[in-house]
């Protein structure tokens, strides 16, 4: 089976993508989604506040998915459900697995859209029992939002990702006791206005720079051990308090579902988990690109489809025209920034160039640097936190004859 | 009246029941947990030993030696993964004369292809071994085999062969019935039974006491370990080991049967049965395997877990019948090499149970089980064929290893029949991988529900009272 453009994940990403490769031109185009209905996990984030950057109205996430549903049917696209890509090659070949059986599909042009997955609990090596009661907060979500049920009673939430802080308000307008959050680090990583609307306004105490240093429990859960921690995140004695719960929800953190794309020998960043892209989000791989959650976390959805759209259209470009004339140069991660996307820019294109980033930690009146191309820039920060992506706007003209960018953010000084 | 009731369904119960049914004999295993592979057998380092390390003339290095001939048989019968990878045990320098008495110790207990290899050797056998070790004694009859998998694929093959599996049976007192013994259980349910075999693992003691049999004491030695995701797979190839010292083998790294990489165990004594993890438990895993390899991808640990080593005070296997009580036959104390030593137990057992009762053999028996993991070994072209059929086998519930629903499916309904979701996650893989279950957790609680026709309240992580939803629907 042949197509010109195959777009792997039916979430936002996808679907948006989908939409503008569409609106250029491209007509043979196919999704592929592992679940049963399109929307990724927007299907299951019925609060609201989606959509505020970009429609400037609040949706719920199941809202906001549907009007990019709505979309692609207008356009008559076609996304392939209940179907899972199971292996990709850097020759654009795509294996599907799904009730019908297995086939490949060689694409002109691939998407990766395949979003993130959430951090275990396992990975935190926390001692004490197994019980049942133990589960990420989005899973958790699923049980309360789609299945209807509510997980347990008396909940500890450790890590504040917003996930984390979106099931503890859930969570509690459901009837459960949401004892506590903790967070081992000295900042929450999930948006300010979360931390407000979801646990400040329901007396939820946040303990910053706290961790569970123990599961207590035989068959489930029954409580947890909470201790603070020093600078080095190690829990400190004597500071052990026993929260009696029969649930512990882990927001530690989410992955880019990248096992596809190392399967097909891409190069990822070991920062952003993603793919190394350049401006058009194409991948070191000819012709596969790359936007959402796959690329890098995003925290509003709303950057997420803005994504989409440019390797939606660099994909459109990439089919009609071949692989363009491009001189990359790398752009780099400076003092107080943990990752700049796109890693690469295009400096012999035409257009301004958006460049997003995150920071390592949490600065009031910060300024932004970008050196290495036409002298150096700056732009003013009233506040930067690392859970909330930033982006700068740079001209061409700007960086036409720069061999490297480097981006740093600095406290401002008095 | 069955004519032998086993006691506990770990690895060591299940090989008895299989080997049982190799005669003309009605067979019963009653185990307290709701599933089998409930103890020991569930978490340990799945080594298949040598048997370099037993003393020489103990019952351990018997069946451990001939449970090692056995294994590959057996697990070709059964269809369970076993690997023959090879075991280095490794010596830094001045140790060099202990890592040959090692290897004496191994030739008398007649292993086979020892070898001592130096220090150039072991670096190709082994990039990534630690720059410390300067020499190590190979042994290529050591190999890996998937604890668990063993357990359930034993048993599944002695029901299928018709053997009764009673779980939720906790025996609680025993007492003389007409030719016999009659168990009682915690829940009130009893079964009787010509002779018993007690296989219960750590609770083998009291087992014995039921009987009014206190010939010996069951010490309980916690092991923990760490698990690296699948993406590790190719750290290392042999099981790697540090000399053994009085307290036991010490802290291993190996590749697992299923492409992991596990770490561990430790070694804590303890006043009773209890697999939590400690903190200190981590901190003195890495401290110790750091001797073994170098660079150890720590940061991509899965999961971390703990198993309970039940030690008898004879330090040695007891593998005997009853002195105090007619008609009871002991197969406690089985601590390492338990694991590689359960098809020769087993089979040492039935023979002396089948002899007692005058039993002939069993002309139906059928030693072969259909492959575990099955479905994911087939080529493209064979899988679309069973998807034509079964087209559930098209539909992936579990992303991270790929498991199927059709894979789910035939969990409950294959022999030892999968009730629970640690139940699944033990015969399929849903829920192993590197998300720990969080994608596939919800949807293979549906496949439980639709199957058992259970509430949202009924279905469980692990048996018992480990309900999943403790909430109430909304
Ligand atoms: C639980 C959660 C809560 C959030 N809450 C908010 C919020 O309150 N506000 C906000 O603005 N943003 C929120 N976000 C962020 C925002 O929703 C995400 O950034 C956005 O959904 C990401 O879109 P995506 O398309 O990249 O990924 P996803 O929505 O995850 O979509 C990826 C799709 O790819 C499919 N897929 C993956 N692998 C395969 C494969 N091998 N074969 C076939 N299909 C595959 C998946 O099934 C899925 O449908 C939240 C994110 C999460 C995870
Ligand atoms: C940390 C560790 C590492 C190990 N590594 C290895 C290795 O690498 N290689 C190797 O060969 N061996 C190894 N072993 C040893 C091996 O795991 C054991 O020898 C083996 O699993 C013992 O099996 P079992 O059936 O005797 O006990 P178990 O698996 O513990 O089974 C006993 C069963 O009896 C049941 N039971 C108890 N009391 C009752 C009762 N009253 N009524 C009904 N049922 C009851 C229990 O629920 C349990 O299911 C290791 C062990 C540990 C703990």
């Amino acid at each position: 089976m042949k197509r010109d453009l195959v777009i792997i994940g039916g979430g936002p990403a996808g679907l948006a993508a989908a939409i503008a490769a569409y609106d250029k031109g491209v007509r043979d185009i196919l999704v592929v989604e592992r679940e049963s209905r399109p929307g990724g996990i927007l299907k299951q984030c019925i609060h609201n506040g989606f959509g505020l950057t970009r429609f400037k109205e609040s949706m719920t996430g199941p809202e906001y998915a549907q009007r990019f549903i709505d979309e692609a049917e207008k356009r008559k696209i076609e996304i392939l459900t209940d179907t899972f890509v199971t292996r990709l090659t850097d020759k654009k070949e795509v294996t599907c697995m799904n009730e019908r059986g297995i086939f490949t599909i060689q694409a002109r042009a691939v998407i990766l859209a395949m979003g993130c997955r959430e951090r275990s609990k396992g990975a935190l090596n926390i001692a004490g029992t197994r019980p049942a009661g133990l589960f990420s907060a989005g899973t958790a979500q699923k049980y309360v939002n789609l299945y209807g049920m509510l997980p347990g009673k008396r909940v500890v939430i450790l890590g504040s990702g917003d996930i984390g802080l979106i099931m503890a308000r859930r969570m509690t307008l459901e009837g459960a006791k949401v004892l506590c959050v903790c967070e081992i680090r000295p900042h929450s990583s999930g948006l300010r206005r979360n931390i407000a609307q979801c646990l400040d306004d329901f007396g939820i105490p946040l303990y910053l720079q706290h961790t569970i240093v123990e599961i207590r429990g035989k068959e489930r859960v029954e409580g947890v051990v909470v201790a603070a921690v020093d600078k080095d995140k190690r829990p400190i004695a004597g500071t052990e308090k026993v929260f009696e719960c029969d649930t512990v929800l882990f927001s530690v953190g989410l992955i880019p579902e990248n096992e596809l794309t190392k399967g097909a020998g891409i190069p990822l960043d070991g920062r952003t988990k993603g793919c190394t892209v350049d401006g058009d989000r194409e991948t070191q791989a000819e012709g596969i690109f790359a936007c959402g959650n796959v690329l890098h976390v995003h925290d509003l959805v709303d950057f997420v489809s803005e994504e989409a759209e440019i390797a939606g259209s660099a994909a459109a470009e990439y089919l009609f025209g071949g692989e363009r004339q491009k001189r990359l140069i790398p752009v780099q991660a400076g003092q107080n920034v943990s990752y700049v996307l796109p890693q690469r820019l295009d400096a012999a294109s035409e257009s301004p160039q958006k460049l997003y980033f995150r920071v390592t930690g949490a600065i009031k009146n910060a300024v932004v640097r970008v050196e290495g191309g036409d002298g150096v820039r700056e732009w003013k920060k009233i506040a930067v936190a690392p859970g909330e992506m930033e982006h700068i706007t740079l001209p061409p003209a700007y960086f036409r004859e720069a061999e490297g960018l480097c981006v740093s953010v600095l406290a401002q000084e008095a | 009246m069955y004519d032998v009731a086993v006691i506990g369904a770990g690895v060591v119960g299940a090989f008895c029941a299989r080997e049982l049914k190799k005669y003309d004999l009605d067979v019963v295993v009653a185990e307290s947990a709701d599933d089998v592979a409930a103890g020991a057998s569930r978490a340990n380092s799945g080594i298949v030993h040598a048997g370099f390390d037993a003393p020489a003339g103990s019952l351990k290095a018997k069946f451990n030696l001939e449970g090692n001939r056995l294994m590959e048989e057996v697990c070709r019968e059964l269809g369970v993964k076993f690997y023959r990878n090879g075991s280095l045990v490794l010596a830094g320098k001045g140790q060099e004369e202990q890592l040959r008495a090692l290897f004496e110790r191994g030739i008398q207990n007649g292993v086979t292809g020892l070898r001592i290899v130096g220090r150039e050797e072991l670096a190709a056998m082994e990039p990534n071994v630690a720059e410390g070790a300067q020499s190590a004694l190979y042994a290529p009859t050591g190999g890996i085999v998937c604890p668990y998998g063993l357990t359930i694929a034993a048993m599944g093959n002695a029901m299928d062969n018709g053997a009764a599996l009673e779980c939720g049976f906790k025996a609680v007192s025993a007492e003389r019935c007409k030719g016999g013994w009659t168990l009682h259980a915690a829940s009130g349910k009893t079964l009787s039974a010509r002779i018993v075999i007690n296989c219960a693992g750590y609770g083998s003691e009291q087992v014995a006491a039921l009987f009014g049999d206190s010939s010996f004491r069951i010490g309980a030695r916690k092991g923990e370990y760490m698990l690296l995701d699948r993406s590790c797979g190719g750290f290392v190839r042999h099981t790697m080991f540090s000399l053994p010292t009085a307290a036991g083998k010490g802290v291993l790294l190996t590749p697992t049967a299923d492409g992991n990489v596990l770490v561990g165990p430790t070694s804590v004594e303890q006043a009773e049965y209890d697999t939590s993890v400690r903190r200190e438990g981590f901190d003195d895993i890495r401290a110790k395997a750091c001797l073994l390899m170098k660079d150890i991808p720590f940061s991509q640990t899965i999961t971390s877990f703990a198993g309970v080593r039940a030690y008898s005070d004879r330090h040695d296997f007891i593998v005997e019948w009853s002195a105090a009580c007619e008609g009871l036959f002991h197969v406690a104390g089985i601590e390492s090499p338990g694991l590689t030593s359960a098809p020769a137990l087993g089979a040492y057992a039935a023979k002396q149970v089948a002899e007692k009762l005058g039993a002939g053999k069993n002309s139906t028996f059928d030693p072969v089980r259909r492959p575990q993991h099955w479905f994911r070994s087939l080529t493209d072209e064979e899988k679309n064929e069973v998807i034509a059929r079964r087209p559930e086998y098209g539909k992936i519930v579990c992303r991270c290893e790929e498991v199927t629903l059709g894979e789910i499916v035939d969990a409950m309904r294959t022999n030892p029949p999968a009730r629970t979701l640690d139940g699944i996650k033990l015969r399929t893989r849903a829920g192993m991988g590197r998300c720990q279950s969080g994608f596939c957790q919800p949807g293979v609680f549906d496949i439980l529900r639709s199957e058992y026709g259970l509430q949202a309240d009924e279905v469980t992580k692990n048996g018992g009272k480990s309900f999943v939803i403790a909430g109430g629907e909304l």
